[in-house]
Parts: structure tokens; C-alpha cells; sequence
């Protein structure tokens, strides 16, 4: 397919959504109260590590306006909630991962437990009339609890005979949790021995990543109730609607049909969301009492008892030929689960099969061991597990440059893949799990679009990288306070999970013309709605303004998996425009039918039938023939399936100062240059760049999520875990490096995660060169950087 | 025992009943000034921010009984029905919304900012909005829809 003139794709279109945006009018979860809704709060476990010894909830039950209290004596038994006792929920082990069924995040939760697994875990939920009746009810609860020795590290939680997180009999799917490991991967391809034998230099260092959090401005909330015919529904902070129904109904034992699952706007969700957090316990409080119910977490609660990114101590041993040319890479990671695993199979396999195959080499082994800690869960973060191993990557890279004397750029220019090159290690770790991979039985994926060495040569002359290089070494070596560094790193992501992400588009042709697009993708705020309203608009001749997109409400819209993994532009817009394509035969068909053309002789433009140069009709008539003389309802649904999922690539370059007598980082210019394939909404996709190169810039300078000796979180909210503001940030720059992805809709692969892994290697890469050393733990605090060079 | 405040919220003027421990946006949302978000609860984050007297206030840190006799902006207020202000246009030309959850905030952020500096530097603007969280943006497409609505603000009023 070549490119093409668009009328709609590769403009600046507005956000479909953004009227009710800037208007403040109600459009996210908690802006749609219900009438005689109860308010719900849940109380958290004080103890990391504890068993429930006894519950007396006598003292919250007292209080008038208390309607329900629920604790794990609630939770027993197997049989389905009944309206019999609508008090009393099945005993059921199920994950929160919003992933396709059967979820690989192993069955290890239930919806209220005698056991406590960290500190803010579920010990009891309530519904009150208010929040301040439901809060004094909270108080009034009395535990005892049994407590017990717990881990806080992978380190501890491997050592024989540790406490274990999970000894319940009913746990599914964990590789071995009588010692704490909840998910392994080893996976080897070629002969890495053979080839650090042949290699010139070989480096080999321990990087290490702390906890970060989405920070997602709208908490996490949920409004449940029962309609008129005793159905469920639920209206949440969700990007995974039909995962959530799903888990809803697993949990407490209901018909999936008896759950529908509405999705409002969104503020925000990064992964965060990609969870059924709290609409389980939130729809239990609502059957329990009859009323619906509120659900909203603190923010203090959001960050410390909902999911973060995986902490990970990632080990890279490298050879490398004198010109560039790597003979063998081994990358391992020890992986914190925390105390749930969702998310934690699949996370840090992205770890290694999302960057290795960045690097031409033939000799690779990637394996990591998860292990449950009595940390709050680590979960779905944007990036999933990408960032982890792009810092380590990254900064390892430079390392073998500076071992071999290579320049930086000089180096990935050869050692990075091009299009054409083969991918053989993502297709199996999916695949496969602990075996070698003969040669003649390997899956092959190929980079069919690869803008990489191009990213990274624009890059290098937008930041102006040979010259600040010999500038920042001429200034450091005048200037004893503020150093100056210049760094880069290369990074590449997926576009959705290939085989599994499943989206389905529904478009309904009005007599007028225009459509009405049922989607049951996610639009978490990055402009999902829009970039698909385009897709269609393009394909139908039409204008956006003729789309109206409804997402997403499980007993309305089609199936989608969610928005997660990168896939909505590629995954649901590849649904829609396919949906869109059997729409524009139907037009066609018809007017052909109306001008005696054969249809393959007609196109579609600017709202008009015609043959080339010849007599047509206009797209109105033709929809009213349709309606009125034809009698058909125009309406197509379509579901999509990717096989593969083809990375979008990218370069990033980090130029900043340091002072070293205060240990501070400040960012001066950042650039990043991005093939996401075809750009469908520059000014859309320059916010995700922007977007994820914040979140990524906090992830290497100052966000932290901290915890005491005790497991208790040390990040109350904004106050101590820092997030960029307006004033902190870089200016940041973006070039997009277009390439033609043949299997994406129009040509585009993925944008939204990929510059998130960046920053923090470009960052470090550029400490090295600033500070003389090399720092490998992340965050790069102050403190940090003074003991590097010796100052603390 | 509640109280009774009043208040002129987007030029109406309005009687509230609240209680003494009442936070101005639990009272803004539950008198159906939905634009008032809350993403903290403790004035760190700045999505609740209205404008009072018009001075931007992060409305989970003010009692609402503290509002009594003060004018009230909200995001609601800020054009008149079915019309759009300068700084909304421009948010959303720039592509400066995301999610739009702190959108409401940081255009009466930016209000404020405009009302008393119709010229501001990127740095300006960079500090008015600093009160704001953004995890979306980078807050560089906000930073140049303000700069933007500024310009068409002084434009216009020529």
C-alpha cells in the first residue's frame, strides 16, 4: 500500500472528548451520583504480614446510617451470592490483572481474606450514609491480628525456609509459591557461552530500579448498583470494561450477563487502571445492601494500596567484537512481585523480549525470577517492564562503547537493528519457558518497519550532539560546580500484545451519512476516541464531525481487551477502519446500484460517490437510498486480531547540569526522536511524548515510592513523592520519524509508552559523562550523586 | 449544626447550607459544580482549584463557612453557555487536554494569571501553573495554549 493524500489523517483534528473536557462538565466516575447512594471506605491492614485472629464489627454495625459492614466472614464457602443472603460471597481465588482469559497473572486474591498480605490490604469494607459515618465506622472495627514474619525483598523472599506470602491451597497458576516465587522465565537462544569466547570486551554490571506509581491525577472510584430487574451495573475508572465485568463475575459468583460494566471518562490510568482495583468490593457493598454505592480510594490509598512499577535488580553481561559487533547478551532480573501477582508474569518478560531484540546479536539468554514480598502489588505501569530494562540496557551500552572507545552514537548506529532484520526472541518467550530454542524450530518476527538508525542520527543533530559533547568536556574542565553532560539511549516498545488483544468497532450508517462508531476501546485521556473517529472518517469519505463515537459500555459496544500494552490506535483502530471498509463496500454497492457504474469503478471522497472523472451521487443521497428505498440498516462489526505486534522505535537524548556541591539534576533540553510508524494526530501524539518523557524524567531524578522496616509506606501523597511540575520540566522536543507499518491501520504502530523508557538511561548516560562516574541505581537524587563522587 | 453561606458562584448568587467542617469542594461538587475535581484532598495536587475573589484558592483546603460573601469562579463560569473562553479554545487547539482531569484547575490557573498579566513569559505562565499537577502533558502543550489564548486575548481586545 503507498501513501496517499488524507484529508483527515495527519491533521491536528480536536479531541472528540474535549468539549466536555474544557467545560468541566460531568464526564469522569464520581461526577455522576446516584440517588440514595451509600458512600463506601475500606479498612486497611496496619500489618504487612498478619492473620486475622478475630473481627468484631459489632461497634461499626451500631452506628445509625452504617447499612453494611463486610469482612472475610462474608467470604466463605463456594456457593454464588444468592438474594437469599446477599451478605455472603463465594470463597474464590481470582486476580485483579484486567488481562484476557485465563489471566497468566496467577489466581492469588480473594475478596476478603482472614490473611493480610501487606500493609493496606483488605481487612474490611463498609457503606454509609456518609463518608464521615462510614470513616467512624472504620474506627470502630475491632482486629486482632496474629502477626507474622514477613519479606520485603526478593532477596529475603527466596532465602529457604522464609516466611511464605501465599500458603492457601487454592492459589492457581503461581510457578512455586511455597517459595515465594511467583513467576520465572529462562529463555536462550544461540550459544551465549560460545559467544563471550569470542568476544573482544566483555562488561558486566548489576542496574538497579526503584518503585514508582502512576500518580494518575483521578483516583481510583467505582459506583455500583442495581438496576430496576436486579442487574448490576457498575460505572468505573477502568481500561479494561470487559476483563472488569468478567472478574466482577468470577468474584462474587454471578452470570456475566448480569453485569454490565459502563465507562465514563477517565482521569488518567498509565496502567494503574488496567486492574479491577476496587469495583469487586464495590459491587459486593452494593448487592449487600441493596443501595448503590460509592468507592473511592484516597490518594494515599491509590498510591500505597493499589499497584506500582516493578522494582528490579537487572544483571547484563555483554561481548562485544573490536567494531561494534555484540556476540552474546545474558540479561537477568530479579524481580520484586509484591504481595499480589498481577501483572507479574508478563511485566518483566517484557523486561528483555521488549528491548534485547533492539541489538543485533545471535547469542541471547533473558530470565528473571518474581518473587511476592509483603510490599503493596506491583502491576501494569506504562512501559510494563520496558523501562526497567531499557535503563539497564541502555546505560550498559554505553559502558560497552566506552570499553570498546566507540563513540555513543557511533556505536548504536552499529549495533542496532534495521528494518528487514529479524526478531527471534519475543515470539518465544510467549512461546516457550526454560528451554533452549533449536535454531531450525525458531519463530521469526521481522522488523517490516524500522526507523531507528534515522531516530537515532535526528536526534543526535537536533540536540547537537558532537559538539556538546567536546563543549561539556572543554567546560567541566574549567568549571569545578556545575558539570554539563549529554546523553542518549535508544529504546522500542510493542504495538498491543500480539495474538491476544482482541478489539471489536461496530459502525452504523445514519440516513444522513453519518455514523454513529460503537468501540469498546478504552480512551484513558490519550485520545483513543479521536485518533479512531479519524480512522473512520478517512475511510468513509467523511468528516469527524460525522462520527460519534460511543465507549465503552459492555452491554452496548463490542468486545475490546482494553486499553493497555499500546493497542488502541493499532489494535482498535485496525477494527474500526476494517469495520469502516465494509461500510464504504455498502455505500458503494448502493451506488453503483443509483448511477448503473460497476462499484470497483467508484470512490469514495469528500462525502461523494463517483467514477473518475465522471458523474456521482452524494454520499446523503446514497444513505437515504439505504434507508428509504433499500430498507437496510447499514451495520457493520468487526473484530480484530493482530499476530504480531511491531515496536515502535526510538532515540533520546538528555542534555543537562549537574551542581556538584548540591548534588542537584536539572534537565536543560531533551529530545526525542520517535518511529511510531504513521503519525495520525501530531498534536495528539506529541502529548503522549511529552507525557511519558515527564513520567520518565520523574522516574530517573525523583520519584520514589518508600517504605520503613515494617512495611508501611513512606509516601503519603504528592507532598513526599515527587512528580514533575510545570516549572521543573525540560524543554522537550520531539521529531517523528515516519515509517510505513504495512499491518497498522494507515500505517501507524504504537506511541503512547515508548518514550517513557528513555529518559532515565539518556539521563544516566549523561551523569557519566558530566560527574566522571557511573551511576546504575535509579532514582538519581541528590544524595545519590553526591555519594558517587565521593561527597557524602 | 449546619450553616448557611452566601456566596455569588459564576456571577449567581447563590445560599449554601454546609457544616462547619465542610471543604469548599465537597460543597462545590455537591451543589452540582461537577468541574471542581479532587485528586488529593490534601492541596498538593491543585485539580480542585476555583477562583475566589478571583484569586486561585485550592478549594479542598477551604472551609466552606471560610467562602461566605465571596465571589466564586468555577470552570463552569468561564464563558457563558454553549461558548467557549480564549483559554479553553486554545487548550483545546494546542492539544493541551489529555484526560482533562486537571484541565478544569489549570485553565483558572491560567485565568488568574491572564486576568492580572495579559503578556506573560514562558516562565510566568510556567509558575502560574506550577500549582497544578499534570501527569499527562509534560504541561508543555498547556504552556503553549496559554501562551496562545494570550496572544488571541490581546488581539481581540484591540
Amino acid at each position: 500500500m503507498s501513501r496517499k493524500h488524507h484529508h483527515v489523517i495527519g491533521k491536528d483534528i480536536r479531541k472528540v472528548d474535549g468539549r466536555q473536557l474544557v467545560t468541566g462538565a460531568p464526564a469522569f466516575t464520581t461526577d455522576f451520583p446516584e440517588k440514595g447512594m451509600l458512600i463506601g471506605k475500606i479498612l486497611g491492614s496496619p500489618e504487612a504480614h498478619a492473620r486475622i485472629r478475630s473481627i468484631d464489627t459489632s461497634g461499626a454495625r451500631a452506628i445509625p446510617g452504617v447499612h453494611v459492614v463486610l469482612t472475610h466472614e462474608n467470604v466463605r464457602g463456594g456457593a454464588p451470592w444468592s438474594e437469599a443472603r446477599p451478605d455472603l460471597f463465594p470463597r474464590v481465588a481470582y486476580t485483579r490483572a484486567g488481562q484476557d482469559y485465563v489471566e497468566p497473572s496467577p489466581w492469588d486474591f480473594f475478596l476478603l481474606d482472614s490473611k493480610v498480605r501487606h500493609v493496606g490490604d483488605r481487612v474490611a469494607a463498609v457503606a454509609a450514609e456518609s463518608e464521615e459515618i462510614a470513616l467512624e465506622a472504620l474506627s470502630k472495627i475491632r482486629v486482632e491480628y496474629e502477626t507474622l514474619p514477613a519479606v520485603f525483598t526478593p532477596e529475603e523472599a527466596m532465602r529457604p525456609g522464609a516466611p511464605v506470602v501465599h500458603d492457601e491451597p487454592e492459589i492457581v497458576r503461581a510457578e512455586d509459591s511455597a517459595r515465594n516465587l511467583c513467576a520465572s522465565v529462562d529463555v536462550t537462544l544461540g550459544d551465549p557461552a560460545a559467544g563471550f569466547a569470542e568476544a573482544d570486551a566483555i562488561v558486566e554490571e548489576v542496574y538497579r530500579l526503584q518503585r514508582v506509581q502512576h500518580a494518575q491525577m483521578e483516583l481510583h472510584a467505582a459506583i455500583a448498583r442495581l438496576d430496576n430487574e436486579g442487574r448490576l451495573i457498575v460505572i468505573c475508572t477502568t481500561q479494561v470494561p470487559f476483563h472488569t465485568r468478567r472478574q466482577i463475575a468470577q468474584a462474587l459468583g454471578l452470570s456475566i450477563g448480569r453485569v454490565r460494566v459502563i465507562k465514563p471518562r477517565i482521569g488518567g490510568g498509565f496502567g494503574g487502571k488496567q486492574e479491577m482495583m476496587i469495583e469487586d468490593l464495590c459491587s459486593a457493598l452494593a448487592l449487600a445492601s441493596g443501595r448503590p454505592v460509592r468507592l473511592e480510594l484516597s490518594r494515599y490509598e491509590d498510591m500505597n494500596a493499589a499497584r506500582s512499577r516493578h522494582s528490579m535488580a537487572i544483571r547484563l553481561k555483554t561481548g562485544a567484537k573490536k567494531d561494534g559487533m555484540l556476540t552474546a547478551i545474558e540479561m537477568t532480573a530479579l524481580v520484586d512481585a509484591g504481595a499480589y501477582g498481577s501483572h507479574s508474569p508478563t511485566v518483566p518478560t517484557n523486561t528483555g523480549n521488549k528491548n534485547l531484540p533492539r541489538y543485533r546479536c545471535r547469542n541471547v539468554r533473558y530470565a528473571f525470577d518474581a518473587y511476592y514480598t509483603n510490599l503493596p502489588p506491583t502491576g501494569a505501569m506504562r512501559g510494563y517492564g520496558t523501562p526497567q530494562g531499557t535503563f539497564a540496557l541502555e546505560c550498559h551500552m554505553d559502558e560497552v562503547a566506552e570499553k570498546l572507545g566507540m563513540d555513543p552514537v557511533e556505536f548504536r548506529l552499529k549495533a542496532t537493528v534495521r528494518e528487514g532484520d529479524a526478531d527471534e526472541l519475543s515470539p518465544h518467550i510467549y512461546e516457550v519457558k526454560k528451554e533452549n530454542v533449536p535454531e531450525d524450530e525458531r519463530i521469526v518476527w521481522r522488523f517490516n518497519s524500522c526507523g531507528l538508525q534515522d531516530c537515532i542520527r535526528k536526534g543526535a543533530d537536533a540536540i547537537g550532539w558532537a559538539e556538546k559533547r567536546r563543549a561539556h568536556d572543554a567546560w567541566n574542565a574549567k568549571n569545578t560546580r556545575i558539570k554539563r553532560g549529554i546523553g542518549m539511549a535508544t529504546a522500542s516498545q510493542g504495538s498491543g500484545v500480539a495474538g491476544i488483544d482482541t478489539a471489536g468497532a461496530t459502525i452504523k450508517l445514519n440516513e444522513d451519512g453519518s455514523v454513529a462508531l460503537y468501540v469498546g476501546a478504552v480512551d484513558v485521556g490519550s485520545g483513543g476516541d479521536t485518533v479512531i473517529a479519524q480512522i473512520v472518517a478517512e475511510t468513509l469519505g467523511i468528516e469527524v464531525a460525522d462520527v460519534t463515537v460511543f465507549a465503552s459500555d459492555t452491554d452496548i459496544t463490542p468486545f475490546d481487551s482494553g486499553a493497555y500494552a499500546s493497542s488502541t490506535t493499532y489494535v482498535s483502530g485496525g477494527a474500526a477502519l476494517r469495520a469502516a471498509e465494509e461500510v464504504r463496500a455498502e455505500i458503494l454497492g448502493a451506488a453503483a446500484e443509483m448511477l448503473g457504474v460497476p462499484s470497483g469503478e467508484l470512490r469514495l471522497e469528500e462525502r461523494r460517490i463517483a467514477p473518475e472523472g465522471g458523474k456521482g451521487v452524494s454520499l446523503r443521497d446514497v444513505a437515504t437510498f439505504l434507508a428509504y428505498q433499500k430498507k437496510v440498516q447499514v451495520e457493520k462489526t468487526v473484530t480484530h486480531v493482530s499476530p504480531v505486534s511491531p515496536p515502535p522505535f526510538a532515540a533520546q537524548f538528555a542534555d543537562l547540569e549537574v551542581d556538584v556541591e548540591t548534588g542537584r539534576v536539572r534537565v536543560v533540553d531533551f529530545v526525542t526522536a520517535v518511529d511510531a510508524g504513521t503519525i495520525l494526530n501530531p498534536n495528539l501524539a506529541e502529548g503522549q511524548v511529552h507525557g511519558a518523557v515527564s513520567m520518565g524524567i520523574g522516574y530517573a531524578l525523583s520519584e520514589e515510592l518508600l517504605f520503613d522496616a515494617k512495611g508501611r509506606p513512606r509516601s503519603r501523597g504528592f507532598l513526599d513523592y515527587k512528580i514533575l511540575k510545570a516549572t521543573g520540566m525540560p524543554r522537550l522536543r520531539t521529531i517523528f520519524v515516519e515509517t510505513y507499518e504495512p499491518s497498522g491501520p494507515f500505517g501507524v504502530k504504537a506511541v503512547a509508552e515508548i518514550p517513557t523508557n528513555g529518559p532515565a538511561p539518556a539521563i544516566g548516560n549523561a551523569l557519566r559523562q558530566a560527574l566522571g562516574v557511573r551511576l546504575r541505581d535509579l532514582p538519581f537524587t541528590p544524595e545519590k550523586v553526591l555519594r558517587a563522587i565521593g561527597k557524602l | 449544626m449546619p450553616i448557611e453561606i452566601r456566596v455569588t458562584v459564576n456571577g449567581e448568587a447563590k445560599v449554601f447550607r454546609v457544616m462547619p467542617g465542610e471543604r469548599l469542594s465537597e460543597v462545590l461538587r455537591r451543589e452540582g459544580y461537577v468541574s471542581v475535581k479532587v485528586g488529593c484532598s490534601t492541596g498538593d495536587c491543585g485539580t480542585c482549584t476555583v477562583l475566589v475573589d478571583g484569586e486561585p484558592i485550592v478549594s479542598c483546603l477551604m472551609l466552606a463557612a471560610q467562602a461566605d460573601g465571596t465571589e466564586i469562579t468555577t470552570t463552569e463560569g468561564l464563558a457563558p453557555p454553549r461558548a467557549l473562553h480564549p483559554l479553553q479554545e486554545a487548550f483545546l487547539d494546542e492539544g493541551a487536554v489529555q484526560c482533562g482531569f486537571c484541565t478544569p484547575g489549570m485553565l483558572l490557573a491560567a485565568k488568574a494569571l491572564l486576568d492580572r498579566n495579559p503578556s506573560p513569559t514562558e516562565a510566568e505562565i510556567r509558575k502560574a501553573l506550577a500549582g497544578t499537577l499534570c501527569r499527562c502533558t509534560g504541561y508543555e502543550n498547556p504552556v503553549r495554549a496559554v501562551r496562545r489564548a494570550a496572544e488571541r486575548m490581546r488581539e481581540g481586545g484591540e
